[in-house]
């Protein structure tokens, strides 16, 4: 026989953010729950409202499945000693099987006496074991739980009702002095509380008290009724999946209005406005049918439509009073030129222990330049860049951005738009902050991506001159994301950056121009270098490449990331051809015997030493791959090359009693090693 | 909204009526400056210990970086708060500030009231709570804190806090777009009061303050807690804790403070407000925490009833 089981935590309004993932963890919870104690069901259904957390049990099993068995145990001359006492063995045994030694009996087989018992248990019912329910209240986890009254135990808000029914009858778990009945709350200010008579009837029974328990069908309601707002008007909006989450994660039974507000705002830059109402409110923002930002907005409200006009116009007067805000900084803002803010970061710390934002900057420019160097930048996108650096930081200092800090870099290109700097600079203050989160959007143009990648190596580089240098578990500054950031964006831009190269000179170009602790050459500049090549190898990794394949292209001595993906490419891409294994196999023989020989000899082949022609054509081969410039062509020459180095072995004796010869075929076989290396250490790889 | 529009002082009385049946004292506003209702004595030093304590003030509060000169509508040198500090909190607090807005003409049918998230955190005083903000058509009306930490000490009883914006929900009851053009009461508008301070105030913090004197006061005002704190005195201790504060407060609206060195000064006033709190806690056990004894007192009579 099965029956429902309804169980509901009901509480004080939860933080939007945590109320789905709060009751998938009580379902998961109580799905273990219910295996470790052999309970069987159909299924778990969830229901969440801000003031609830509720799981219904479907077709719940109403007791354990009984135990009748016979158990078959040692023999007996092990289970007793010659004075007939139990041995351990025995008594383990029994104990195996929740018996005493006094249960166990002898019998015969095949003419061995063995000790057997007799199992007979009722299975436990399921209404007592769901009393342990309260176990599984004391062990969820919240971001933020809180003590209340004079208790210890801690919740995400405080507990005040439970309701607990098997079918039709109550269980009644314990929490504090709460115990759990059949009696649930319906809406705070339109509904009233309910007596449920059966588990099933949960769903219902809320209805009519306006709350609708069920996440997605809340969702739907808000998605529809804004939907027939949008058409009505003609207007279009773009559905922000994760504030509609939160807004559905709000409210018990939700109404969609609409509200607008005066024009005027409309000159601002929309991000303004969009924040406002967004961030602050918890608003949808609302577009015409060109994408243009428009002067209304639709939120929810946590009610029906009785005296929606109050609400309309409290919450239009609430976000006026916003924009006027934002208006006003606005107004002041733009009273003064760039260089007024720009002047004002000398006091800005970027650290404590590193130095002000001004400082950053002009490393940051250095740190560009010499990029754009080395990627032989355009001359145009060179002096965008400088006059970037020399202002990308100021909108940290306007009043805006000191009120709305999430306007960081967007504010920034307006203004510099407004103070006459070109599109490219604009844009390049934006984009700096780019990728804002690991696998958020990378800066669209050059000057933008340049800025984001000096900036961030500027941050690296001086971090870990200062000594804070992340920990697995301890990363307050984000530098991994810094890291990951450069990556992607060098990826993307196709920007070769050999970081064992290019740090040291980079701290060297630093060196006496800035107060700014840098790290110490030949240490920590590698100690940098890795910690970037964890990043490629979290881009590796995120993007599906085959583990040994990352870890060979990591093990090679190639440092930089562009190279290093190109490899993993071209590894993943032929990684199941037939050719591969025995491709592999041959070059990981000659890295063997080099390491096995242990030559540390000139690479130099002198062919007035070869003995015979499969020298000549290894020699040759390898020649033709030296200016290979694709590793997918590279890979292609090693096929080809392939039974030319098995020749190779099959002809010659590679440790030549001659030294000469032998260091000359060492020497041969460390340039084709070399070659290989650009792909990576291929006895990484696994291979069948 | 209600018929005739209530004024700031008949709000006020109808708040200390609703909350003195609910078991609050009515306390006068603390008359040291101080940047919320939070830092009187009547909220942080009796939410630490284990003594119970109900009380409800109008506290007057400064936060000289907001002053605008008294030119914008909703932004000021110094706005009021009525605050609730109740422990143990009561069960059904929630219910009971509902209750409280509709003394004050909003009935929550007519309106949209949310509980939102927001969890307080007031780094130099060492608190940390757990709460939402009430929204009211979707304004911050008020601020509601379950207290978890204050002075580095665990609250236990937990202490709530209702904090109400007095300009923010008079202005939405009198259906205002300035507050200065809220009535106080008796037909004085709140511009006649304010609206000078608010620029007087405003000029002296970003124009005229002293910041070399400002920092030899800070310096004072700590050296004098300190001294203060090591004989036990515990309350005048507290007021240059105060001061030491408003103090700071003045020195950030000016500028004067950079980032490095505001986190040095943050540090230094949490060190005071732990010290208090903690010698606070041992003077009253000393006497026995006289509090606690009336409470079984008053338990036990009304048992006896």
């Amino acid at each position: 026989m099965t029956k429902d089981y309804l169980f509901e935590i009901g509480t004080e309004e939860m933080p939007a953010h945590v109320v789905s993932r709060s009751v998938k963890q009580l379902a998961d919870r109580t799905r273990k729950f219910l295996k470790e104690n052999g309970l069987k069901f159909k299924d778990i259904k969830t229901y969440s409202t801000p003031r609830r957390l509720t799981i219904l049990v479907e077709d719940l099993a109403e007791k354990q499945k009984d135990i009748d068995k016979v158990k078959k145990g040692p023999a007996k001359k092990i289970a007793q000693d010659a004075d007939g006492n139990w041995t351990k063995a025995a008594q383990g045994f029994a104990r195996g099987q929740g018996m005493t030694p006094d249960d166990i009996y002898f019998q015969e087989l095949k003419g061995t006496e063995y000790a057997y018992v007799h199992v007979k248990k009722e299975g436990k019912k399921a209404s007592d074991i769901l009393l342990g329910m309260s176990n599984i209240i004391k062990a969820m986890t919240f971001p933020t739980k809180m003590r209340w009254d004079s208790n210890d135990f801690e919740f995400v808000r405080p507990i005040h009702w439970l309701v607990s029914l098997f079918g039709s009858d109550v269980i009644p778990v314990k929490i504090l002095d709460i115990t759990a009945g059949r009696k649930t709350q319906g809406h705070r200010f339109l509904g009233d509380s309910v007596v449920l008579a059966n588990a099933d009837d949960y769903e219902d029974a809320l209805k009519d008290q306006f709350v609708i328990a069920d996440a997605d069908e809340r969702k739907d309601m808000i998605v529809h009724q804004m939907n027939d707002l949008v058409k009505k008007n003609n207007w279009k909006i773009k559905l922000d999946k994760n504030l509609l989450e939160e807004v559905t994660n709000l409210v018990e039974y939700p109404t969609v209005f609409a509200g607008s507000f005066d024009k005027k705002y409309l000159k601002m830059p929309k991000e303004v406005l969009i924040t406002s109402m967004k961030d602050n409110q918890r608003y949808f923002e609302v577009y015409d049918q060109d994408d243009n930002l428009i002067n209304h907005f639709i939120a929810v409200r946590n009610g029906n439509k009785d005296y929606l006009d109050n609400v309309i116009s409290g919450n239009e007067k609430v976000l006026v009073a916003r924009l006027d805000d934002a208006q006003f900084f606005y107004d002041e803002d733009r009273k003064y030129p760039l260089s007024h803010f720009v002047d004002r970061l000398q006091n800005v710390s970027f650290h404590d222990k590193i130095g002000s934002m001004a400082d950053k900057m002009k490393r940051v420019r250095i740190i560009g330049d010499f990029l754009a160097k080395h990627w032989k930048l355009q001359d145009q996108a060179v002096k965008d860049f400088d006059r970037a650096s020399e202002l990308y930081k100021f909108d940290l200092v306007t009043q805006m951005v000191g009120e709305f800090s999430e306007l960081q870099g967007v504010m920034g290109m307006h203004y510099a738009r407004l103070a006459g700097e070109n599109e490219e600079v604009s844009v390049a203050i934006k984009e700096h902050y780019m990728p804002a989160t690991s696998e958020g959007p990378l800066p669209e143009t050059t000057v933008g991506s340049l800025l984001s990648v000096a900036d961030k190596l500027d941050t690296i580089i001086t971090f870990f001159g200062a000594g804070m240098i992340p920990t697995s578990s301890n990363d307050p500054y984000a530098l991994r994301r810094n890291a990951y950031g450069i990556v992607r964006i060098l990826l993307n831009q196709k920007w070769s950056l050999p970081f064992n190269e290019a740090l040291p000179e980079m701290v060297d170009l630093l060196k006496g121009k800035t107060p700014a602790k840098l790290p110490k050459a030949g240490t920590q500049d590698e100690e940098i270098a890795s910690f970037i090549r964890d990043r490629i190898k979290q881009y590796l990794q995120k993007n599906k490449f085959k583990y040994d394949i990352i870890d060979a292209v990591l093990a090679s001595s190639q440092q930089d990331p562009i190279q290093i993906l190109a490899a993993a490419n071209v590894l993943q891409l032929h990684h199941d051809d037939d050719k591969f294994t025995p491709v592999v196999e041959s070059l990981t023989r000659i890295d063997n015997i080099l390491k096995k020989a242990k030559f540390k000899g000139q690479a130099k082949v002198d062919k007035s030493l070869f003995e015979n022609n499969s020298e000549n054509e290894l020699y040759a081969g390898v020649e033709n791959l030296q200016d290979v410039v694709d590793l997918a062509d590279l890979y292609e020459g090693f096929v080809q090359l392939q039974p030319v180095i098995d020749q190779y072995f099959d002809t010659n004796m590679i440790m030549d009693k001659d030294e000469r010869i032998r260091n000359n075929r060492l020497a041969q076989l460390s340039n084709v090693s070399e070659l290989a290396d650009r792909l990576g250490d291929l006895s990484k790889l696994v291979i069948k | 909204m209600a018929e005739k529009k209530l004024n700031i002082q008949d709000m006020i009385m109808k708040l200390e009526k609703f909350w003195s049946s609910k078991g609050c004292m009515i306390m006068p506003s603390y008359d040291v400056e101080k940047g919320a209702g939070t830092m009187s004595p009547y909220t942080f030093l009796r939410a630490v210990g284990p003594e119970p304590w109900a009380a409800c003030y109008v506290e007057p509060s400064r936060r000289p970086a907001d002053g605008r000169y008294g030119k914008n509508p909703n932004r000021l040198y110094q706005h009021h708060q009525f605050q609730v500090v109740i422990k143990p909190a009561p069960e059904d607090i929630q219910q009971y500030y509902l209750d409280s807005l509709r003394v004050l003409g909003i009935e929550p049918l007519e309106h949209d009231i949310r509980f939102v998230e927001d969890n307080w955190e007031n780094p130099s005083m060492g608190c940390a709570g757990v709460g939402w903000e009430v929204w009211l058509d979707g304004m911050e009306v008020s601020q509601f804190t379950y207290f978890q930490v204050v002075g580095e000490l665990d609250v236990k009883p937990t202490m709530s806090e209702i904090t109400y914006g007095i300009e923010r929900l008079a202005s939405y009851i009198q259906d205002v777009n300035s507050v200065f053009d809220l009535v106080w009461g008796n037909g004085v508008l709140y511009r006649d009061i304010f609206k000078e301070p608010e620029y007087e105030h405003s000029k002296y913090a970003f124009e005229e303050s002293n910041q070399d004197n400002l920092l030899k006061l800070f310096d004072l005002y700590e050296a004098t807690a300190k001294r203060l704190l090591s004989q036990n005195l515990v309350h005048p201790a507290y007021d240059y804790i105060l001061k030491c504060s408003h103090t700071f407060n003045l020195l950030d609206a000016r500028g004067a403070v950079s980032v490095t060195e505001r986190a040095g000064y943050l540090s230094r006033i949490r060190d005071l407000a732990h010290q208090v709190a903690v010698s606070f806690v041992e003077e009253r056990e000393k006497r026995g925490f006289p509090l606690l004894k009336n409470a079984k007192n008053k338990k036990a009579g009304l048992e006896n009833d």
